[in-house]
């Protein structure tokens, strides 16, 4: 039998908005605590440390987002865990928001310029307050344009764990569309609402991007 | 370098110790030495001036006493401790020399009075409300109590300059290194800076300045040193080093910049 694509049927894919959202927040939350620690990792002057965070940095650029998922799903069952299209999605996304955040921080940390370290060192700061009160506060300035820039890559990630069964926007997406046979209508709606959310942060992205340039010109 | 950790003889620690003591320094940047076999000892309130051509080492050796760089070879003692490559070691040594860069090198986020404070604060322990009145005090001695919450990029190069030196002295060192306090300012802001330094030296201040203001060595140097190619090649008082230099090269050097 074929559904009517009435209020409900919008309704219905609107509200699952709420899924992209909660998903990209927990993926970028949980992304920057890893990210801030691959940085770190990465800028460290321990070998062990900086091997690990680049090899967990390559792994993650180096395969599909898709089998990140695909392997984290079916992973859970190996490690004990329950099968759980949310959880495996979570940590999925969140391990790829810690890698591609670590390395986009690791540069901002690398462009601040190398005399405030010395500065540091010079009077005697220890390694929390020199990153702390010095280097990171810098860094983050650099950071916030290209962070923005990469939290839209992440909500229009999040529309890969549809495949794992994840119900958010894309998944309501594909349900009202096999139910309606309206694919185009329904998948286009679909498409302006991840535009709607993404649109005025790639604006924001802009504007810190100008602002950081016309502070560093100054 | 020497790992072990000597323990200064009680009997010399009264007043012969000296401040920093330097032997048989090597330092390397791949297959280039940039220093070689560089003794030098300062004792208290002395004041070194290092000239030298680009390139010869003067910058590293005032550089190795703190540690921004690591050496291969040789000792540095501060007031007879030796410094090893343990971190606590490196920072311990690190509270009793204070540096002067040719960059200022201020934290362009903070204002100048929290450069000053964070240090104290964070690394001396210092109460913050304390940390500031010797801030302020400082700051007035560099001639800019004015400027204390203003940000560096609001200050001229020689203002943030004298905050740099002030933000050093905040952390009450014993010594001070200079690295080219004023090649990075317009002309007109040297003496500013310069007279600073002067103050400090009539003080009482140990200091070890690289520069290349002749006149600033002349007045205030106990010690003048020539540095070329990494290695020490002169070392005279003021008098003799500019009126009857040693050292061909010396005369060489002298003549260009003169």
């Amino acid at each position: 039998m074929i559904r009517e694509f009435g209020t409900g049927e919008v309704i219905y894919i609107v509200l699952a908005i709420r899924w992209t959202i909660a998903l990209s927040l927990i993926a970028f939350l949980g992304g920057a605590l890893g990210g801030l620690t691959v940085a770190l990792a990465r800028v460290s002057t321990n070998n062990s440390a900086r091997l690990a965070a680049t090899g967990f940095i390559r792994l993650f650029q180096g395969t599909p987002l898709l089998m990140q998922l695909f392997i984290v799903y079916f992973g859970l069952n190996i490690v004990g865990l329950p099968t759980s299209a949310w959880l495996a999605a979570a940590i999925a996304l969140t391990l790829h928001a810690s890698a591609f955040l670590g390395e986009i921080w690791r540069g901002c940390i690398q462009a601040v310029p190398s005399g405030q370290t010395e500065a540091a060192d010079a009077l005697a700061y220890n390694y929390i307050t020199r990153m702390k009160d010095v280097i990171l506060p810098q860094a983050a300035r650099i950071a916030a344009a290209p962070t923005t820039g990469f939290l839209v890559q992440l909500i229009k990630s999040t529309s890969l764990a549809s495949i794992i069964g994840f119900t958010e926007l894309t998944r309501a997406g594909q349900v009202i569309s096999n139910a309606t046979f309206k694919p185009f209508v329904v998948i286009s709606l679909v498409a302006v609402l991840y535009f709607i959310l993404c649109w005025p942060l790639s604006l924001a992205a802009k504007r810190l991007e100008t602002r950081f340039d016309r502070a560093v010109a100054r | 370098m020497n790992m072990v950790p000597t323990k200064p003889e009680p009997a010399m620690q009264a007043q012969t110790l000296p401040t920093i003591e330097l032997q048989g320094l090597e330092k390397w940047y791949g297959a280039f030495q940039a220093l070689k076999n560089v003794d030098l000892t300062v004792q208290s309130s002395e004041k070194i001036v290092i000239c030298g051509p680009s390139g010869s080492g003067k910058s590293t050796l005032i550089r190795c006493i703190n540690q921004l760089e690591e050496i291969q070879g040789g000792t540095i003692r501060v007031n007879g401790k030796a410094l090893t490559n343990d971190p606590k070691s490196v920072r311990a040594v690190r509270r009793e020399i204070g540096m002067v860069f040719q960059q200022f090198n201020l934290f362009p986020h903070m204002t100048i009075l929290e450069n000053c404070v964070l240090g104290p604060i964070k690394v001396g322990g210092v109460p913050r409300a304390e940390a500031e009145e010797v801030a302020h005090e400082y700051l007035k001695r560099v001639r800019i109590p004015e400027q204390a919450n203003k940000y560096p990029a609001q200050l001229s190069g020689g203002q943030q300059q004298r905050v740099a030196i002030a933000r050093a002295l905040c952390m009450r060192p014993k010594v001070m290194l200079f690295d080219e306090p004023t090649s990075a300012l317009d002309p007109e802001m040297v003496n500013e800076v310069l007279d600073t330094m002067i103050d400090l030296a009539s003080d009482g201040m140990t200091m070890i300045c690289v520069t290349h203001e002749m006149g600033f060595a002349r007045k205030v140097a106990d010690r003048v040193i020539f540095m070329d190619h990494g290695e020490i090649i002169e070392e005279n008082d003021p008098e003799q080093f500019f009126e009857a230099p040693r050292h061909e090269r010396t005369r060489g050097f002298l003549g260009q910049i003169a």
